[in-house]
Order: C-alpha cells, then structure tokens, then sequence
C-alpha cells in the first residue's frame, strides 16, 4: 500500500505568521486572544476574538510576503491566509521548482467551513446602497470556498486534483485525510491539504452568538475566554488563520531526499445524525470516528501517546468529547497527555482541523506536547486525564490524534506517527 | 499632467498594484499593465465612482488604454 507522509508545514494564526514562531509562543503558553479590533464591536454580546496580528505586530502577519497585492484587494483573507500558509509548506517541502512532469501528479486540497463571509457581508451593503452595477466583479470567486485551492494551484502550477473540503469544523482534518487517501489511490503523489478561515466580522460574530456558541463572560478578560475543561468555560473564541501541509507518497519523498516530519497512517469519519449545533449525547460521532482513525492506522491505543481534542471550551462539547476518549482509550488514557490548543488560538473553524494536526506533528517531532490555558478548576469528568493544564510538558510521543468536530454532526479524526 | 490624468493614473496603481511610472498615457490595461477582463470592469467602475460619470457598457469596451480612460472622463464629466 502507498504510504502518506508530510513533508512541508505552513501557518498562519493569532500566534504567528509561520510555524517556528506558533509553536513557539503556544509552548510559551501565550494566548493570541484580545478585543476585537477589526469592527467596532461595542454593540455585540461577544467582543473579544483571536485575531491574526497586523504587519508591524511582533508576530503579525504581512500578506505581501507570498500574495500579490492584486490578489489581496480582490479575495476574502480566508483565501490570503491559505495562500501564504501553501506557500509557505511548498517551501518547507523544497518544492518550489518542480518539474512539469512532477506538477501534474500534484494536487491542492484546501477547504474552509464558510469561507468569504466578510467580503459577502460588504458586498452585500454596496448592493443595498449603491445598486447592482457596484459589486465588485471579483464578488463571487473572491469568496468562494474552494478558491484557495484554485488559486494556489494557479501561483505554483499545481496539476493534480483540486478539491476543496467544507464540513465546518471538521473541514481542516478533512482536507488532510482525504489529500492522503488520493495519494494513497494513486491519483496523485504530492497534496498541498489545510484549511483556513476568517470571519471576525459583525455578522460572523453575531451570527455565532446568537447560536450560542461563544464565549460572552470574559469580554474584559479576554485571554481567559477560551478554557475547554474547566468549569467557568461558557463557549468558544473566534480564531482566523490557516493550516497547510505538504502531504507526500512516501518513497516519491525517499527518492527526493525530502525531510519528513511523520506519515499519516489514520482517518476517520462519521456522522452524528442528530442534531445541527449540538453534539450527541453519547459522543456517539467522536467515538466511531477515533475508533475507524484507529482501526485503520494499524496501531494499538496505547501507541498514543496525544491527542490534540476538538476541545472547544463549550459547556457541553468539551465533556462528551472526554467521554468518548474515555470509551475508546480506557486504561491506556492514564498513559496519555490530551490538550486543546483552541485555549491559546481560539477557534479557527475550518482552519482548526489542520492547525492542529500541524502541532501534532510538530509534538512528535520535539517530543513536548501543548498546554490547556485557563484550566484551573476542571469540570468533573476529568479525573484521571492529562489534559496538560497551563504548561507544555516534555514527553514521549510516538503517535498523535486529532479530532476535529462540526455543526452538521460531522466528525474527523486523523492519526499521525513518526516515521522509522 | 492633468488634473484627471494624476486621479485616473493613481487608481489605476491602486488597483493593479502596478508601479506608477509603469503607468503612463500610451499603457495598455491589458498588455502593459497585467490587467484581465473583470480588472478593467472593476477599473471603470472605480472611475464611475471618482469621478462622478456614467460610463455604459459600450464605451467601457473602447477603454483599453490610460489615455482612452482619461480622454473619456474628460469628454463626459458633468
């Protein structure tokens, strides 16, 4: 069977333009989280969000670096953060110069849960104040979903599939599993996969408040907002950002000498079949998807040693997530270390999934896994689990989860290992 | 230059993201300037809104240089 490995790493997130520098200050236990800056926000129940940093910050973000200014003006910054995170995996990978026989075998899988949603909203104002002959003809495929991988596969001249996942939450593990499972079918050997997202804007933030879903006690704190597990969470922090990686088939990395960070050995799927926002009671969903994720790795569940959870810092998520790992893992789980980044980088919706795939490899690859901020007082179906409160921790990890759960009732998880 | 040449070079900067010297009156939209199709529908509608003129679909197809742009604007500013 052709085996999947990943060869490139790109981000861009509320802690950092690049990866080194992410990983750096989410080991630090910083928290990209603050008041919304880009919107006047005073009229909205949730104020604070977890914004990618402007150019001039210490850790911002310069979209000059990799996107044309052409480009910027006409696409939503979901699609400017996807670009540059490629970019920057195609680079990490060494596969800037490929050869026109390698571009044809190579792909771009890179989804987003909403995608443009300011740009539509915006647009939507012109339409209303100033008519039909004001809309921008760049309107439509500046906002659409699958343009990141259009428009990455155009600046790289990347040949192969072109796909683009949209399943909410879960559309970053998704994308990856999926990318692997082509190059696995032999439909393509190289797969540029990730997700991104960006809709810290008036109605995107209104729209989720009102669905309940965000954290709206800690307006004034805003880095204490996001704390899966702990008993005063009261809903997730709105991230933006992208993850992407350079997914490879792995004697096609041998033969090119290409440094190889781990292989992706599990993916699963499922569906609640429940209800639209709210997860099932049973963790039902989660359950069979770390269960297929594990089945089809191969490995044992004492093989991992962490998982990066969904853990979205909602009241009722967080627990029956936990509860899952618990039926699955059972003994092995006093073994493990299971964390949620989202505490530090909020929530990136379609951008989470591959974000935090991305900090699995890179805990597999320095052997220290991330914290859980803000976890001071945890709720109680947390007994007996390292959720990895506060601090990094240096630990063995072999093998990595990460699950990845979406409105709709769909679910993700993925398996990572490192590579003999 | 003109007063319309200067406003009308500075969108057309703003826009392509080109530099302005590349700009000049004899520029193509599309040849010179990198410019596509839906580039010079959002350009004339830029120049709609600048410069206060109604500028129809037909006459919109004649613009393909700087000058033509210019020549326009001036033509028909009320």
């Amino acid at each position: 069977m052709r085996r999947v490995v990943v060869t490139g790493l790109g981000l861009v997130t509320p802690l950092g333009a690049d990866v080194e520098t992410t990983w750096k200050n989410i080991l630090a236990g910083k928290s990209g989280a603050g008041p919304i800056t880009r919107f006047d926000a005073s009229d909205q129940k949730c104020r604070i969000a977890c914004e990618v940093k402007p150019a001039d910050h210490d850790y911002g973000f310069d979209a000059s670096k990799r996107v044309d200014h052409k480009i910027q003006r006409q696409v939503d910054p979901f699609i400017v953060y996807g670009l540059d995170a490629a970019g920057q995996a195609i680079e990490d990978a060494g596969l800037l110069d490929m050869p026109e026989e390698m571009k044809f075998r190579a792909g771009c899988s890179i989804g987003s849960g909403i995608g443009g949603l300011p740009g539509i909203e915006s647009e939507s104002l012109v339409l209303h104040e100033k008519g039909p002959g004001r809309v921008s003809p760049h309107f439509v495929h500046g906002r659409l979903i699958n343009l990141i991988s259009g428009q990455v596969s155009i600046k790289y001249g990347l040949m192969g599939p072109n796909h683009a996942v949209v399943t909410a939450c879960s559309t970053g593990a998704h994308s990856i599993g999926d990318a692997a499972r082509m190059i696995r079918d032999d439909d393509a050997d190289i797969m540029v996969a990730g997700g991104a997202e960006a809709t810290i804007c008036p109605i995107g933030i209104a729209g989720f408040a009102q669905a309940r879903a965000l954290s709206t006690a800690f307006n004034d704190q805003p880095e204490k907002a996001s704390r899966p597990y702990d008993k005063d969470r009261d809903g997730f922090v709105m991230g933006e950002g992208a993850g992407v990686v350079v997914l490879e088939e792995y004697e096609h990395a041998k033969r090119r000498g290409a440094k190889i960070y781990a292989e992706v050995v599990g993916y699963g799927l499922s569906g609640d079949a429940y209800h639209v926002t709210a997860p099932h009671p049973e963790g039902s969903g989660a359950y069979r998807s770390m269960e297929m994720a594990m089945k089809k790795s191969g490995l044992d569940l004492g093989d991992i040693d962490y998982i990066n959870a969904h853990g979205t810092s909602t009241p009722l998520g967080d627990e029956l997530e936990l509860g899952a790992v618990r039926k699955l893992f059972g003994n092995h789980l006093g073994d493990m270390s299971m964390s949620s980044t989202k505490s530090a980088i909020g929530h990136l919706l379609g951008g989470a999934g591959a974000v935090e795939s991305i900090f699995c490899i890179l805990a597999i690859r320095d052997q220290i896994v991330p914290p859980t901020l803000n976890l001071d007082n945890p709720s109680d179906g947390c007994v007996g689990v390292d959720l990895v409160p506060h601090t990094a921790k240096p630990r063995r990890v072999r093998a990595a989860l990460n699950n990845s759960f979406g409105f709709g009732g769909t679910n993700a998880s993925l398996v990572m290992k490192a590579v003999d | 230059m003109s007063e319309t040449a200067e406003r009308v070079k500075k969108i057309v900067v703003e826009h392509l993201g080109v530099e302005a010297e590349k700009v000049t009156e004899e520029a193509s939209f599309i040849d010179d300037l990198g410019a596509d199709s839906l580039d010079i529908v959002e350009l004339v509608m830029a120049f709609e809104e600048e410069f206060g003129v109604e500028i129809p679909d037909d006459a919109a197809e004649k613009i393909t240089t700087v000058k033509d742009a210019i020549d326009y604007i001036d033509q028909n500013q009320g």
